[in-house]
């Protein structure tokens, strides 16, 4: 096994024990069948999972990630001290996170999907509840490596999924009206790509082709980029998202004083 | 072996290393005294790698540590407090670093780990164990590798008499051995038995840095806790003149 396999074990068996991805996995799995139960049409219940996964998953996301890690450090430590990369224990630590809430989101959302609504929607709400808990995740250990008190980082944390969740999008309702004169369709698609839930919204609804539910960036998105596309270049931005916290995170752990 | 030049390191506005230029060679074991907080543990700590020195340079064998990681396997850390994971059981630990260092290490030394009787906490988790035998663990992970360089922070605090002059005994025989060792401390008994030279930092600066003979000679004193008494007044004399 190559150094960082046997890093990530330690960090997986580590992230296993802990009760609380059992109980998220469960909650999701609950959700998602209730659910899917109450109306009888599956894509009403894809619509109200879709509604839950943008906001539940985000949040167990960068929470669990960042708890993880403050709680890790003393493992951090002990790590940074041996002959290993010190980019290798930040990766570890990365990959048993998303090794780990793949798993629960895959039992908890993706087996319910496929027995009720095994669908390219379907398929394309598991797809994107994984990449935000990826993007999560790496939003989260940018924090942690950024802050070096444990409650600070979960404040920070926490205010960043409420900005995202919640206050982005009122945010950019107030400036449309504020520039309601303006042609702002391009700017839109530009706020569009700021925001890791808004891109998970997009995907799903383009895939779901409901225009009434859609709303206007959406709309918007298959105006200037087609379905197909859009929902390419929707996943492609979503990647970044996941991947330049990371790579921020891991330069300045590098220089980080233990 | 060991060169350092021009170290420098601030947290904040506060200096803890300033221009530190010392070189230290196999077969020594020194001993870093001062005050708290003078900067004892940074300085150890940016030879580890786990502080980013601010400026200045550090090699080992002739080739640039700072920055690097492949140096460490010729390193043995015991940390003033060592920190572990909670739920990990001791023998898990010891597997588990010994699998992470697979094939940076030629053979493994578990002396220490016979002598202070690790076998029989091994079934225990950290959290549960005192603290004087997470001392114990700590000494056997510095020791295990067999590394060519000792860096011991405080490692007889804590521990009980009888382990305390295990761990000596076994700091000796490594010394014979040819490694090249530091030690903090504030017992200066200890240090007399354990070092053959002694490094003094105050306020981020070494003060002196020589052989304890020496400082014995010097001052004229047959003890090394008189002999330091002695130069620190004669110092802080002249630094007040």
């Amino acid at each position: 096994m190559l150094p960082s396999f046997r890093i990530i074990k330690y960090v997986l068996m580590d992230i296993l024990q802990n009760r609380i991805i059992i109980g998220y996995t469960l909650f999701l799995f609950a959700v998602s069948f209730g659910l899917f139960n109450l109306g009888g049409d599956s894509t009403k219940g894809l619509v109200g999972l879709l509604n839950i996964v943008l906001i539940v998953t985000p949040l167990v996301s960068i929470v669990f990630s960042t708890i993880h890690f403050y709680n890790s450090y003393e493992f951090i430590e002990l790590l940074a001290a041996q002959p290993i990369r010190r980019s290798l224990i930040v990766w570890s630590e990365f990959w048993g996170l998303t090794i780990a809430l793949t798993l629960a989101t895959l039992v908890g959302i993706g087996v319910p999907v496929v027995v009720f609504a095994a669908n390219a929607t379907g398929i394309s709400l598991v797809l994107v509840a994984v990449g935000l808990s990826v993007v999560f995740i790496s939003i989260a250990l940018l924090a942690s490596v950024l802050t070096r008190d444990k409650a600070k980082g979960i404040g920070v944390v926490l205010l960043l999924w409420f900005l995202f969740a919640l206050l982005y999008d009122a945010l950019v309702l107030f400036l449309m009206f504020a520039f309601a004169d303006y042609p702002l369709e391009k700017a839109m698609l530009g706020f569009v790509c700021l925001n890791p839930i808004d891109l998970a919204r997009v995907v799903v609804l383009l895939q779901m082709d409901i225009a009434a539910l859609m709303g206007y960036t959406g709309a918007l998105f298959r105006e200037f980029l087609g379905t197909n596309w859009g929902i390419v270049f929707a996943l492609f931005v979503l990647a970044v998202w996941a991947i330049v916290p990371m790579l921020l995170a891991v330069r300045v752990f590098n220089r980080k004083d233990l | 072996m060991l060169e350092v030049t021009n170290l420098t390191k601030s947290f904040g506005k506060l200096k803890v290393l300033d221009d530190v230029s010392v070189r230290m060679h196999a077969g020594q074991a020194i001993s870093l005294i001062g005050p708290n907080g003078s900067g004892k543990t940074t300085f150890l700590k940016c030879l580890l790698g786990l502080v980013m020195p601010d400026g200045g340079a550090m090699t080992l064998q002739g080739k640039s540590i700072v920055g690097g990681w492949d140096y460490k396997r010729q390193l043995g850390y015991m940390p003033q407090i060592g920190r572990y994971p909670d739920h990990i059981r001791v023998g898990q630990l010891f597997e588990m670093i010994q699998e992470i260092r697979r094939g940076t290490f030629e053979k493994l030394d578990e002396e220490l780990m016979h002598a202070f009787g690790v076998a029989e906490f091994a079934h225990k988790t950290m959290r549960t164990l005192s603290g004087g035998t997470r001392q114990k663990v700590s000494a056997c992970l510095a020791l295990l590798f067999d590394p060519a360089v000792l860096i011991l922070d405080e490692p007889t605090a804590g521990l009980d008499p009888m382990a305390s002059e295990i761990l000596k005994e076994k700091i000796l025989a490594e010394k014979a051995k040819g490694k090249l060792i530091l030690v903090t401390s504030h017992i200066i008994s200890d240090l007399e038995e354990l070092t053959t030279d002694v490094m003094y930092i105050m306020e981020g600066k070494v003060r002196f840095y020589q052989p304890i003979d020496t400082l014995k000679s010097r001052t004229g004193e047959q003890k090394l806790n008189r002999a330091l008494a002695k130069i620190m007044t004669t110092q802080s004399v002249t630094t007040k003149q």
